[in-house]
């Protein structure tokens, strides 16, 4: 059953086509790795597909409901949630307080209650509270629940970032660089986590990355894309010895 | 259509004073992209100091206009080094209030100083009266147009062909490649500082010969207009700060000569929202985007 | 509610009682005059301004530099709504009527605070805080025209309905409310967009609506801050709300520190109250607070409580803290 997809989407920015009739179409559960060189369009792909960017041309569907004309947040509700290149957490929020921001739509009581305090809005709390700290303690961040995120260490914040996007219960999660800036070591509990989060949650994963071990390591399937336009798409076997993708890394 | 041409050239004559007033914003806005609300200030104390060079010292006019406008170069250029310097690098928000403290203090400095008491400012040019095709001109309104413009075309020329312009421009554009390029930062933003306050201080002494009164809070409202005015043209763009002084003059003009005074200020304000909503670049602005 | 919340709160309620009470016996014994008692209700309404720009300020992280403007649309429809009351002849006691009137005046700037932050807010930064000082402007001067409510010349005839006892309650259950939204999920969403609009947008919070509703929220208790304006000076003049009244109120979030709405409550207080201990230096005091706020941005810009909240408890508990050690340190077991 398709849960995201998308056809023939384009997108010029004044006269660079920067995405060109791109198409993607993830099946629930799926894995899928999207790669290719720098300023290939990757991040701009994952921006037309949570609302970010609206596409000069084509059209994405969510679980059978096109998104193309809807806003990011509307898009989060409908199940699609995702992470960013250059992690952009909530810097004076706690931990469980980033967490708790992409529960929002779950807490149930309004201003009024929140304000006067009501039996509704302790409820609500609570039940944020112990579900955001869950979450935390699935990426062993329990300890950290009440540290500013702007003074978690690196790899903590990241996961954050991944705990946070969790937290909105989605149904596609897209992870971009998830692994950027990490040791052979973090990368390889990265790659445990995401396995084991696909698993728990029982979602669908579109991550963009550079680090080969990871993207070869677990992705299913690979969609590779240059200049905007996709060149390659495979298992990982396939894709490792494909010519064009080799050129694409490596030039001629 | 005398009465309107008539009024058409009140426009121009206080247009062309928030014109220069708005150079000021609008250069320094493109430098640093900081509001200088210090900027109606400037006009105002150099006003004063004409007032003083005129009455206390008999200078000629020519005379008082440059030594004011160098006083003014220099205290704008004072006013950068020890205020906005330090937070050349801090959050805007830092930084604007640090000009609403500077314009504060040099209200209350002004108040201090020269007390509440509005001065008159004297005539410095001489008093005629032409009639051209039925409209009656002063002399001072030729003066005022004749001499904004000529200052106005001399800092265009300035800008568009020395060494100094193509600098204050690299830097409004990129900074840090402007230092790659090794332009000295601090200098041109110095530069630009003088450049727009010496403007700033002949607008204010025009508008007080125009006005007569001269009062420490001179500035707050026509410092207010010649930033919508440069907002209007195109905030950071010189030539948009000349556009946008004129059209603000003509519309308060003609709003205070054929819809009423007292809501010429609201229509001129209302013009500032409705550029900002729609077209927040301005008429001579280009449009940009913000990267995800 | 746990064990450490109930144990604040409780403190906190003895503080607000006692404090009440120390300007109760202040007033009854005359030690406090009509001078006195006159600042001390100026500043509980700058208490109420300054929390409710705090809201888009401190919050919401937007330069809002009109809330003088709303502060005239509580003032001015507050006051119109008790004139009429009064004129119908119905005999309500001063406190509903004072009440009334405050509702009167919040939800009226408040609607005030939905339409014109709807366009608005879609601007950033220096130009959101331009078109803040527009729309300001163009609402004084509105007033300076509106001869309905007296124009230019002012609006006279307002009942004196606040005294320091109604406006102390009224301040603390303001106060209290503001405090409990910014820890509901509405204040959490708020300051999550000032921390990283994009990411809040992208954790599924209504960017658009959150804004308009911090600014109209704002709105709506600056109209109320208004309200007890009018209601206690019992005339009102439309050159009070200025461009310069604005900033006044900005200043005061800025130097208690943007977010922090204890730091609002303290430089609210210091900023009315010293003034008026230095009326003997009254033209050199706005000097003094311009270079203050010059030094304060260069060296400080963050406020003095930057984004924390003071703690009563916390302040408490540290002094318990070092008496433990001290006598540890002293007496010691064997």
């Amino acid at each position: 059953m398709s849960v995201l997809s998308a056809k023939n989407i384009t997108i010029q920015f004044g006269g660079l086509t920067a995405v060109d009739q791109f198409n993607l179409n993830l099946e629930r559960h799926e894995l899928v790795g999207l790669i290719g060189p720098n300023g290939a369009g990757k991040t701009t792909i994952f921006n037309m597909l949570t609302g970010v960017y609206v596409p000069t041309k084509g059209e994405i569907t969510l679980n059978g409901e096109s998104i193309i004309k809807k806003s990011t947040h509307e898009i989060v509700k409908l199940g699609a949630s995702r992470t960013f290149q250059n992690i952009r957490l909530f810097k004076d929020l706690t931990a469980i307080e980033n967490v708790k921001i992409a529960y929002h739509n779950f807490i149930d009581y309004n201003l009024i209650q929140g304000m006067f305090r009501t039996k509704k809005f302790w409820t609500e709390e609570k039940k944020a509270q112990d579900k955001c700290m869950k979450l935390l303690d699935i990426f062993n961040m329990g300890g950290y629940a009440n540290t500013l995120a702007k003074n978690l260490p690196y790899g903590q914040q990241r996961r954050l970032e991944i705990a946070r996007a969790l937290a909105s219960e989605p149904k596609v999660l897209m992870l971009d660089e998830p692994a950027a800036g990490m040791n052979p070591n973090e990368t390889a509990e990265l790659m445990e986590t995401i396995h084991f989060i696909r698993e728990k949650f029982d979602i669908t994963i579109l991550l963009i990355e550079h680090d080969m071990k990871l993207v070869m390591g677990i992705c299913e399937r690979i969609v590779v894309v240059d200049y905007g336009k996709t060149i390659a798409e495979g298992t990982p076997d396939k894709i490792k010895n494909n010519p064009e993708v080799i050129r694409a890394y490596l030039g001629d | 259509m005398n009465l309107f041409l008539q009024q058409v050239i009140n426009g121009l004559n206080i247009g062309s004073i928030y014109a220069l007033i708005a150079i000021g914003y609008t250069m320094v806005y493109g430098i640093i992209k900081l509001i200088n609300f210090a900027h109606g200030e400037i006009m105002m104390f150099g006003a004063y100091f004409a007032f003083i060079a005129a009455t206390s010292f008999q200078m000629p006019v020519w005379a008082i206009l440059l030594l004011v406008m160098t006083i003014m170069a220099v205290a704008g250029v004072a006013i950068e080094f020890v205020a906005y310097r330090p937070l050349r690098n801090a959050p805007r928000l830092s930084a604007l209030i640090t000009a609403i403290g500077v314009s504060l203090f040099l209200q209350n400095l002004a108040l201090i100083i020269f007390k509440p008491e509005p001065k008159i400012m004297p005539k410095l040019f001489p008093e005629m009266n032409f009639n051209i095709g039925g409209i009656d001109i002063s002399s001072t309104t030729l003066i005022t147009i004749g001499v904004s413009l000529v200052f106005m075309v001399l800092l265009d020329l300035y800008i568009r062909k020395t060494k100094q312009g193509r600098a204050m421009r690299a830097v409004s554009e990129d900074k840090d490649a402007a230092i790659l390029m090794g332009v000295n930062v601090n200098r041109t933003v110095s530069l630009t500082f003088a450049l727009g306050s010496a403007l700033g201080a002949l607008g204010g002494i025009l508008y007080s010969v125009a006005y007569i009164q001269i009062y420490p809070t001179m500035g707050v409202m026509p410092g207010l207009k010649a930033f919508i005015a440069a907002v209007l043209g195109g905030i950071g763009i010189v030539p948009g700060a000349m556009l946008g002084g004129f059209i603000i003059g003509m519309v308060e003009t003609l709003t205070k000569a054929y819809l009423s005074t007292t809501w010429a200020d609201a229509i001129v304000f209302a013009i500032l929202i409705i550029v900002l909503l729609f077209k927040p670049t301005g008429i001579l602005g280009k449009n940009t985007r913000e990267k995800v | 509610m746990d064990k450490n919340k109930r144990r604040t709160y409780i403190i906190n309620a003895i503080a607000i009682t006692a404090l009440y009470l120390a300007f109760f016996i202040l007033i009854q014994t005359k030690t406090m005059n009509k001078y006195l008692i006159g600042i001390a209700i100026l500043t509980c309404i700058m208490i109420i301004m300054a929390m409710s720009l705090n809201i888009v300020a401190g919050f919401l992280g937007e330069m809002a530099l009109g809330h003088a403007g709303f502060m005239a649309i509580g003032a001015y429809s507050s006051a119109s709504f008790s004139i009429a009351l009064f004129n119908t002849g119905v005999g309500l006691p001063d406190l509903v009527v004072l009440i009334l009137a405050m509702i009167v005046g919040g939800t009226v700037a408040g609607i005030f605070g939905i339409l014109i932050g709807t366009p608005t807010l879609r601007l950033r930064g220096d130009y959101l805080g331009i078109v803040t000082i527009g729309f300001s402007e163009i609402i004084r001067i509105f007033f300076v025209n509106f001869q309905p409510t007296g124009g230019a010349a002012g609006l006279t005839g307002i009942t004196r309905l606040v005294n320091f006892n109604n406006a102390y309650w009224i301040t603390i259950v303001i106060a209290i409310l503001i405090f409990t939204f910014g820890r509901s999920k509405h204040g959490r969403a708020i300051i999550s967009i000032r921390e990283d609009e994009i990411a809040s947008e992208s954790a599924g919070v209504p960017t658009t609506r959150f804004k308009v509703l911090a600014f109209s929220l704002a709105a709506f208790f600056g109209g109320m801050g208004g309200a007890l304006y009018a209601h206690y000076l019992a005339f009102l003049e439309p050159s009070k709300f200025n461009f310069m009244f604005s900033i006044e109120m900005f200043v005061i979030v800025v130097l208690g520190g943007l977010g922090s709405l204890t730091g609002s409550i303290i430089s609210a207080i210091v900023l009315t109250v010293l003034p008026e201990m230095l009326r003997g230096f009254a033209q050199y005091r706005l000097l003094v607070y311009s270079l203050v706020l010059i030094i304060m941005m260069i060296f400080r810009p963050q406020g003095i409580f930057g984004r924390t909240e003071f703690s009563l408890t916390g302040a408490i508990d540290l002094l318990i803290l070092r008496k433990n050690t001290k006598n540890s340190v002293d007496g010691g077991e064997a």
